[in-house]
């Protein structure tokens, strides 16, 4: 097909290869400047690196929530970053509870280990409805009608949670001992974005061997692979996209409660810009495929923390890193535009977009 | 097989799904919030009446269930069940908070609500029992209205909703009747402390459950003699009320006075907008989110060349305004090449991207000697003709409605010709437009070029009503708001997006307590939209012939066009 499709360069081309021309250019020039110019250490950017990986670990646990969901039912999800906010915000009751018992400085793995599961159960909880009331009854509606519905749900959910919890920030209590640094050899990386990357990248494992190992995991693809044909197989589609739906939404909770540990606040708007992220990550990665989910993210965190440094910083902008968010959604619309099957790139999507 | 027919007790599963939908409202504030306003004095506050209305709608709906499945006795059982479930759920509500202070996470379950669910009783149990039976019997009624034959039952509802709408509007609609001298009498009976008095609200009840009866019974023949007419006639009469609309959009901002003056122009600038996005996503079937980077497009191009402040030019409004519509028409042009190749979500998406990166841009700091950052751009001048300023909300609102005409009128004839049918056929299906013909590149930029220019006009004169500009005032907020508008009223519709603004943008600003709640309405109000009436308040007729191709009588199409029907 590829090759049959294959047409003379139209103007549109053009223009859009010359703008890519243009800003690979100053990504270069930027970022040869601020080499050059030496303005920061190899300290610096160690920091930048584990940080971003730090971010991106959270940004590829939700993206899988949304690649999921795209694998099966061929739709974006908008409403996935309030499956992501509604579960750290609840968890943030449980923790605060405990903080106030004691119990988080006494027995602070088991405490945490309670504020996530929370978070999980009210996230997934949240997903389940949200499939069950807004999306299942137009499963076979236009394209159209169920962005349109996700979009809404997303706003709906929104607004709900500062309803039930108040409009202001809370701030997530702090966990002593995971204060300060420590070191690996001559790195120096602060305890809970060790512990973030850590937890996230176990997350993925066991989720990733989940899809490919067992019998449930293996229904999963198959309904993501062709519905008719899985159904016909004995597999209850139903059943399956509910749980598509559970189990991004118990990454997205576990993902919600590692942002509250790295940013120490939540908020009910605090979804909107981490899931556009994540998308983007999702995009990244080629929207169904889960491993590219999890590289996009990741690629996704570095570029944003090493970005404004490295390149805008030689470009002579002042305070580059107001400009982080524009980066991220520069490279979404970059991937869209010049990649739209993502870096992995194992669906052709946008014929099926 | 409904779940109902093998159900005990029927109606019970609605019955929990109210009693959740009312716990809810209540939990989230809503219901407290409303409670200042009455509908009713004395009778019906806001907040009981949204609990009320809520759970008389679900009670409804189950009646209307039991009456399918088995008939009159069932309904009124099911109804009856469904109010008395709800009922109890919020008495739970009401026992837990009693035992667990559920403030200490839940801001707004206030003891003053529950003291409001109970009725103000002192004690417990009385309380409970009027919740209950305020469940029973508004169950029975609700599984009543439903055993109605249809034109009782309308009239009914007619009056239930002229009741409950104009007491909640009474602090905008009793302080302009009041004015209208004669008319002023009446609303004094009608309208007492913050609702409607007992005796006015009957009246009204009445009169709208009147109204609606006579025009079941005569509205057919009316219509009949309207027909009859001769074409002159019927020329004529167009003509009158023609005539009449524009008087009464005339003399509107100076017989409103001042506050509602400003809502009509805010409502002004959101159909200018909607009608905008309207050929976009209604016309061409491209979603974008991203619409308001054209609309701040439009209102930083005024505020650039006209704004002192920065000093770079200072021409007047009228002269900045091409330059605005032109930057729009061009930005559109711009950002719509990249994402040609797009569709439905991706493009959706990538559009939402756009918008963020031009808010980021304005915001930050690295473009503030040319945009004014986080602080904005002041002083922008006001608008004028010789010696006539457009300086109020009452003079904006003849510079916006010029701008609705003319934005409404070019859309219009847009939609007929011949670009405006490739649109549609490009919504259709782009595939086989293409395969007809139509080139898709050019009919996708011009659609993109039309809406970001429309976009930049209202944008235009949202910065000389404004007399500034901040990055804050272009949010993907007002996207969603504006796509809002347009799939409430009926996506591809022009009515639909009138109706849609003053539902959506109109209804909130007069409803103050409301503000808070808004998004939440706009997000519940296009989930329902989607799942119960797709096609909007006032839909576009072939986007109605689509979506209820079953349902639509054989006549009222040729077998050819329904055996042809969409795959």
């Amino acid at each position: 097909m590829a090759r049959l499709t294959r047409r003379k360069l139209t103007p549109t081309d053009i223009v859009m290869w010359t703008i890519g021309a243009i800003l690979i250019a100053l990504i270069l020039w930027g970022s040869i400047a601020t080499l050059a110019r030496g303005a920061y250490s190899l300290d610096h950017w160690i920091d930048f690196t584990i940080f971003g990986l730090a971010q991106g670990s959270i940004y590829a646990l939700i993206a899988m929530g949304y690649t999921m969901v795209y694998g099966v039912l061929r739709m974006i999800n908008f409403a996935h970053s309030e499956v992501f906010m509604s579960g750290p915000y609840t968890a943030y009751y449980v923790a605060a509870y405990f903080y106030r018992s004691g119990l988080l400085e006494a027995h602070p793995v088991l405490s945490m280990t309670m504020v996530f599961l929370v978070s999980m159960a009210v996230s997934t909880l949240i997903a389940y409805l949200l499939e069950m009331i807004a999306y299942r009854p137009l499963r076979s509606a236009p394209r159209l009608v169920p962005l349109i519905t996700a979009i809404g749900a997303s706003f709906f959910l929104q607004y709900v949670f500062r309803g039930l919890y108040g409009s202001g920030f809370q701030a997530y209590p702090v966990i002593r001992a995971l204060e300060g640094p420590m070191y690996i050899g001559p790195v120096r990386i602060l305890k809970f974005q060790l512990l973030v990357i850590f937890a996230a990248a176990l997350l993925m494992i066991a989720l990733y061997q989940f899809t490919q190992r067992t019998r449930l995991g293996r229904a999963l693809r198959s309904v993501s692979e062709d519905k008719e044909a899985a159904a016909l197989m004995g597999v209850d589609v139903d059943r399956m996209i509910s749980m598509t739906f559970m189990i991004g939404g118990a990454a997205a909770g576990a993902a919600g409660v590692l942002y509250a540990i790295m940013f120490k606040q939540v908020h009910f708007f605090m979804g909107f810009i981490p899931g556009l992220k994540a998308f983007t990550a999702a995009v990244l990665g080629g929207i169904g495929n889960i491993p590219g989910a999890m590289l996009g993210g990741i690629f996704l965190g570095l570029v944003e923390s090493i970005g404004p440094s490295l390149f805008l910083d030689g470009l002579g902008i002042t305070a580059p890193y107001q400009l982080k968010d524009a980066i991220a959604f520069t490279m979404l619309v970059l991937v869209l535009i010049f990649r739209p099957t993502g870096i992995l790139g194992e669906r052709l999507a946008v014929k099926k977009a | 097989m409904r779940p109902e027919t093998s159900e005990r007790l029927p109606g019970l599963s609605l019955g929990l799904v109210a009693g959740a939908c009312l716990v809810l409202l209540t939990l989230i504030g809503i219901v407290e919030a409303f409670s200042q306003r009455e509908i009713v004095s004395g009778v019906l506050s806001m907040g009981e009446g949204l609990l009320l209305f809520t759970g008389l709608f679900i009670a409804y709906l189950a009646a209307d269930r039991g009456l399918r499945s088995a008939g009159a006795g069932r309904a009124l059982a099911a109804g009856i069940v469904c109010g008395v479930a709800a009922a109890a759920l919020l008495g739970g509500l009401v026992l837990l908070s009693r035992a667990v202070n559920l403030r200490q996470v839940l801001i707004n379950a206030s003891p003053a609500v529950f003291q409001m669910l109970l009725f103000q009783q002192e004690e417990l149990l009385p309380g409970l029992a009027l919740l209950g039976a305020t469940g029973l019997l508004a169950g029975a009624a609700a599984a009543g209205l439903r055993l109605l034959p249809p034109v009782p039952r309308k009239a009914v509802t007619a009056g239930l909703v002229l009741v409950a709408g104009l007491g909640m509007l009474q602090d905008t609609v009793y302080p302009v009747l009041s004015s209208w001298g004669p008319l002023g009498d009446i609303a004094d009976w009608v309208f007492e402390g913050l609702g409607l008095s007992r005796g006015g609200a009957l009246l009204l009840f009445l009169a709208a459950a009147a109204a609606s009866a006579a025009w079941a019974v005569k509205g057919q023949a009316l219509r009949g003699g309207i027909e009859k007419l001769s074409p002159a006639g019927r020329r004529g009469l167009r003509f009158a009320g023609l005539a009449l609309l524009a008087f009464v959009l005339a003399i509107l901002p100076q017989a409103l006075g001042l506050f509602l003056s400003e809502v009509l122009t805010i409502v002004g600038l959101y159909v200018l907008l909607g009608l905008g996005l309207n050929i976009v996503v209604g016309f061409a079937g491209l979603l974008d989110l991203g619409y308001v980077a054209f609309f701040a497009i439009g209102s930083y191009t005024v505020a650039i060349l006209t704004s002192p402040e920065l000093g770079f030019f200072s021409l007047g409004f009228w002269q900045a305004l091409p330059f605005a519509v032109l930057f729009g028409v061009i930005a559109g042009v711009l950002l719509g090449i990249p994402v040609l190749k797009m569709r439905g979500d991706y493009l959706a998406i990538a559009t939402l991207g756009f918008g963020e990166i031009i808010r980021i841009l304005v915001l930050s700091d690295s473009l503030r000697p040319w945009l004014g950052g986080a602080q904005g751009i002041g002083k922008i001048p006001k608008a004028e003709i010789g010696a006539f300023e457009f300086a109020g909300p009452q003079e904006i609102y003849y510079l916006i409605l010029a701008g609705c005409f003319l934005v409404g009128f070019i859309s219009w004839r847009l939609r007929d010709s011949r670009i405006g049918r490739a649109w549609m056929a490009v919504r259709e299906d782009e595939d086989v437009a293409q395969a007809m013909g139509i080139n898709l590149v050019a009919a996708k930029l011009l659609a993109f070029a039309t809406g970001a220019g429309f976009s930049a006009l209202s944008g235009a004169i949202f910065a000389s009503k404004i007399g500034s500009v901040y990055p804050h005032s272009f949010n993907v907020m007002i996207s969603i708001n504006i796509l809002c508008v347009i799939i409430v009223g009926g996506i591809g519709s022009m009515p639909g997006v009138i109706v849609g603004a003053f539902a959506l943008v109109g209804l909130p600003e007069l409803l103050r307590e409301f503000a808070e709640y808004r998004l939440l309405v706009y997000g519940a109000a296009l989930v329902a939209m989607m799942l119960l009436r797709p096609e909007g308040l006032w839909p576009e007729a072939t986007r109605r012939r689509e979506l209820h191709e079953g349902e639509i009588e054989p006549q009222a199409e040729p077998p050819a066009a329904a055996a042809a029907g969409r795959p």
